[in-house]
């Protein structure tokens, strides 16, 4: 293995490690709950970060699968009795690949077209899907929303197996991205988002390689609204499929660097406690809207290109004068 | 003959880009595609590699008929082609632009991106182009004629059967030109077939036969280069009024 | 079929005026291929500033579209100025998805707090009063909305074909590098461009109050319609956005009819889906250029 991604290993690993340890040491449960929240979040903008911003496709329809996730969760609990306590968590990689599976002949049509008509469709497809969970009463029971049993966790660290199932979810959007970027699969998603059209002439199978980062990316995204709506215990339309959820995750991809693997994670980081503070002093009033679109606008005007990858030039920039300043000195040495 | 074209038709809007154009590609030539300007060369390159639809018309290649030509599935088979304004993928490396270009089965998607042994491939490839001094580099850093170098190249890694150039000496100086001609006669001997789109007709002259001339969307000659320049219908075509 | 026809009527008054909404959503993508997401948020300040002067002024909503058109076209260009002309580079395009949105977002939280979030409707006098037209039940105010929506639309095709301005726009609309080179300002017209193209979701606003009841976040309705109209007709296609919303309003108005009201937006995604699956671009969409 390189040396790169011995780095990379370790890296996570001390992540992984500081993430276990979190809600062991801290024992306030707001704290936690926040570090759910940033963990959610995290997962969901890594995930999407495999899809839109390895290939290029801005997808903002995201939320509707996190929805689902949630929703079919919610209706599994309702007419398959699927136990209590752990053993929902252990149903959720079904949900999240059944969720994508559904999703493949979507993304199939919306593939097809050129990325703007796809971002908007993937926008409609929110809301669309926003739409049936009001409208098919008999599985969803629309706008009263639905209800999921009470976990039986006791009450002193009732968070903490909901904390541990997004850790596990974080870890496994990153190892996934991890994964496809060093395999073949990541080149060809790079080609694509490169260069989309002359990847199709060398023979590079485009649309079979979106289609399975898309998958990869939906499973994941189901996943968390499945721990998310079992947190909650009650989920209803406007919750499942917020579009602020999505545009959040989006925003925190964006701050911390499209196609890096750790930019959203750390736009996450940023972003969720500063938003949970808008929403305490603001939420009670409508400014909080107000406020969340500045930071929005901030964010994307003057660093449209993120945290990392700004961080990534200007430390290059910092080492190209290092170098030209050692050139001119060894230089006048010489002339010396 | 590796590839005919049998009358070929496209209009776009109220132009007849291409009508009628039928020829074909004898296998292990270098086949040159000319014509003056608006003779619809392009369009019937766009329309051979899958780029544009037909309105009308039938493609053969290799002995099977092309239903509806498509890049992806063309390049598998064997077909593949350089654009005019040389595409690279600029933010990959060059040896990634051309481990990109390896045709795989779906199943190795999952394998480790670079192999030691597609690197050395690659580097190989890279060699015989003169660029194997710049593997590592981002492709978007080269200058305009490497970047045509790269394009030729990251074809060349499916093994294909045939390559359709799109003017591969335009806006390259001319040392580039040789060496480009120089490979193209090189690949030539090893078995690879050519079509070639060229405005530079000394280069086509010396280097093609056949030599296809379009002119108004349809053939208006097809042979050898000595043929083909003596005719009276061509040379009205690029000087008459 | 009494239900079917009369369902049909309906559609197309309503399809009216989302053409004109529609139209100013995909005349901006056209000229700088900029998506507006906030189109839909325009529409309901539109529909509030409409509702204040009717409310507090006494003027008629569609009188209000002759001042309430200009305000919003000087919105439109300080957006355009600040927001929109900062973006550059490749992403461009994206971004402006993402900003607008943001915009979208902004307003919907300043109505909110300034009119709170209780669904407000513009009621003039004539408000329920309806025609009778070989038995069918035609809303007065909805063929007011539709006839005014029909004579801003035709404006603006005049604009766009018969002056020089518009003659600018459509070069830039079919190949911005050559109409540069003539000689057109691309950031004026892109900006006034903008401008208009706000100003028609604000005319469209002032009569949409009229026809439904609103409050801040009814722009996320809009603009999922809008979205899906401009996508159907083909990006850039004026005429394209007519027609996908004409076709908008009747289908779902012959679904919630035949069907159930609650299927209405769902039947019109899948056919967005049906056709985009055959044209991936719109009824009136170019193909892509790709070399």
């Amino acid at each position: 293995m390189s040396r790169a991604s011995a780095a990379g290993l370790v890296r996570g690993g001390a992540f992984a490690a500081a993430g276990v340890a979190f809600p062991f040491v801290v024992h306030a449960a707001w704290i936690v709950n926040i570090g759910i929240l940033t963990l959610m979040y995290a997962a969901l903008a890594t995930a999407w970060n495999l899809f839109s911003g390895y290939t290029g496709y801005i997808s903002l329809g995201q939320i509707a699968f996190f929805g689902l996730g949630a929703y079919t969760l919610a209706v599994t609990f309702e007419h398959v009795g699927i136990g209590s306590g752990y053993n929902p968590l252990f149903a959720l990689p079904l949900v999240g690949a059944g969720v994508g599976l559904a999703s493949l002949p979507v993304a199939w049509i919306a593939l097809r077209t050129r990325h703007m008509t796809f971002a908007i469709v993937t926008l409609t497809l929110l809301f669309v899907v926003q739409q049936l969970a009001f409208n098919l009463h008999s599985l969803t029971h629309g706008s009263s929303g639905m209800m999921l049993p009470t976990p039986t966790f006791g009450i002193a660290n009732y968070d903490r197996p909901f904390y541990l199932a997004m850790l596990a979810l974080l870890l496994l959007a990153l190892g996934l991205c991890w994964i496809v970027l060093r395999s073949k699969l990541g080149l060809m998603l790079l080609a694509i988002r490169e260069d989309e059209e002359k990847a199709r002439g060398l023979g590079v199978r485009v649309t079979g390689a979106k289609l399975v980062a898309w998958w990869l990316s939906i499973a994941v995204t189901a996943m968390v609204g499945g721990v998310w709506a079992y947190y909650l215990t009650f989920i209803y339309p406007e919750s499942a499929v917020d579009p602020l959820v999505m545009i959040g995750a989006v925003l925190m991809t964006f701050l911390g660097g499209r196609g890096t693997l750790w930019g959203p994670t750390i736009g996450a980081l940023v972003l969720v406690p500063a938003q949970q503070y808008l929403l305490t002093r603001l939420g009670a009033s409508e400014l909080y809207l107000v406020g969340y679109s500045a930071v929005f606008m901030v964010v994307l005007l003057v660093l449209p290109r993120g945290i990392l990858p700004s961080l990534r030039d200007a430390i290059e920039r910092a080492r190209e004068r290092q170098r030209t300043r050692g050139k001119r000195i060894s230089r006048s040495q010489a002339a010396a | 003959m590796l590839l005919e074209v049998e009358k070929l038709a496209k209009r776009f809007g109220g132009v007849t880009a291409v009508d009628a154009c039928s020829f074909g590609v004898p296998e292990g030539s270098m086949t040159a595609l000319v014509g003056p300007n608006g003779s619809g060369k392009t369009t019937a390159f766009n329309l051979i590699t899958g780029y544009a639809r037909p309105d009308s018309g039938a493609i053969r290649f290799a002995g099977a008929s092309v239903r509806r030509p498509d890049p992806v599935r063309l390049a598998r088979r064997g077909l593949t082609r350089t654009f005019q304004q040389a595409r690279v993928f600029a933010g990959l490396t060059l040896v990634q632009n051309l481990v990109a270009a390896l045709q795989q089965p779906w199943w190795a998607a999952a394998r480790h991106a670079v192999r030691p042994h597609e690197h050395a491939r690659a580097l190989e490839l890279l060699d015989e182009f003169g660029l194997a001094g710049l593997a590592e580099e981002r492709a978007g850093n080269l200058s305009y004629g490497q970047k045509k170098l790269l394009e030729f190249a990251t074809v060349l890694m499916g093994e294909p059967r045939l390559v359709l150039l799109d003017e591969p000496t335009a806006g390259v100086n001319p040392i580039l030109v040789e060496q480009i001609e120089e490979r193209i006669r090189d690949l030539n001997s090893r078995g690879l077939t050519f079509l070639v789109v060229e405005h530079n007709m000394n280069l086509v002259m010396r280097l093609c036969d056949p030599v296809v001339v379009l002119d108004h969307g349809t053939k208006l000659a097809e042979g050898r280069p000595d043929d083909v320049r003596n005719d009276p219908r061509v040379l009205d075509a690029y000087l008459g009024g | 079929m009494h239900d079917v026809i009369q369902a049909v009527i309906l559609g197309v008054l309503i399809g009216g005026v989302y053409a004109l909404m529609a139209s100013g959503l995909t005349l901006v993508f056209g000229i700088m291929k900029v998506i507006n997401v906030a189109q839909g948020a325009l529409v309901i300040l539109a529909a509030y500033l409409s509702y204040a002067l009717f409310t507090h002024l006494h003027i008629d909503p569609f009188l209000s579209i002759l001042v309430v058109t200009p305000a919003m076209f000087l919105l439109g260009v300080l957006v355009q100025v600040v927001f929109v002309r900062t973006l550059r580079g490749p992403d461009a395009s994206e971004l402006s998805l993402l900003v607008t949105w943001a915009l979208a977002l902004g307003i919907e939280g300043v109505l909110s707090v300034i009119f709170k979030t209780t669904f407000r409707a513009t009621n003039p006098s004539y408000g329920d009063r309806s025609w009778d037209v070989l038995g069918y039940h035609v809303g007065e105010v909805r063929v007011f909305a539709f006839l005014a929506s029909a004579v801003l639309l035709l404006l603006l095709s005049v604009l766009l074909t018969r002056t020089r301005f518009g003659r600018s726009v459509r070069a830039t609309v079919q190949n911005p590098t050559a109409a540069a080179l003539l000689g057109v300002d691309e950031r004026r017209v892109s900006t006034i461009g903008f401008g208009i193209g706000v100003s028609m979701a604000a005319a469209a606003g002032a009569v949409y109050g009229v026809l439904y009841p609103f409050n801040p976040g009814s722009h996320y309705d809009l603009i999922s319609r809008l979205l899906s109209i401009v996508v159907l007709g083909g990006l850039g296609s004026l005429g394209g956005a007519v027609v996908a919303a004409l076709l908008m309003g009747v289908t779902e108005a012959v679904v919630a009819v035949e069907i159930s009201p609650t299927w209405a937006a769902f039947s019109f995604f899948v056919v967005l889906l049906a056709v985009l699956l055959v044209r991936p671009q719109g009824i009136f969409g170019l193909r892509e250029r790709i070399l």
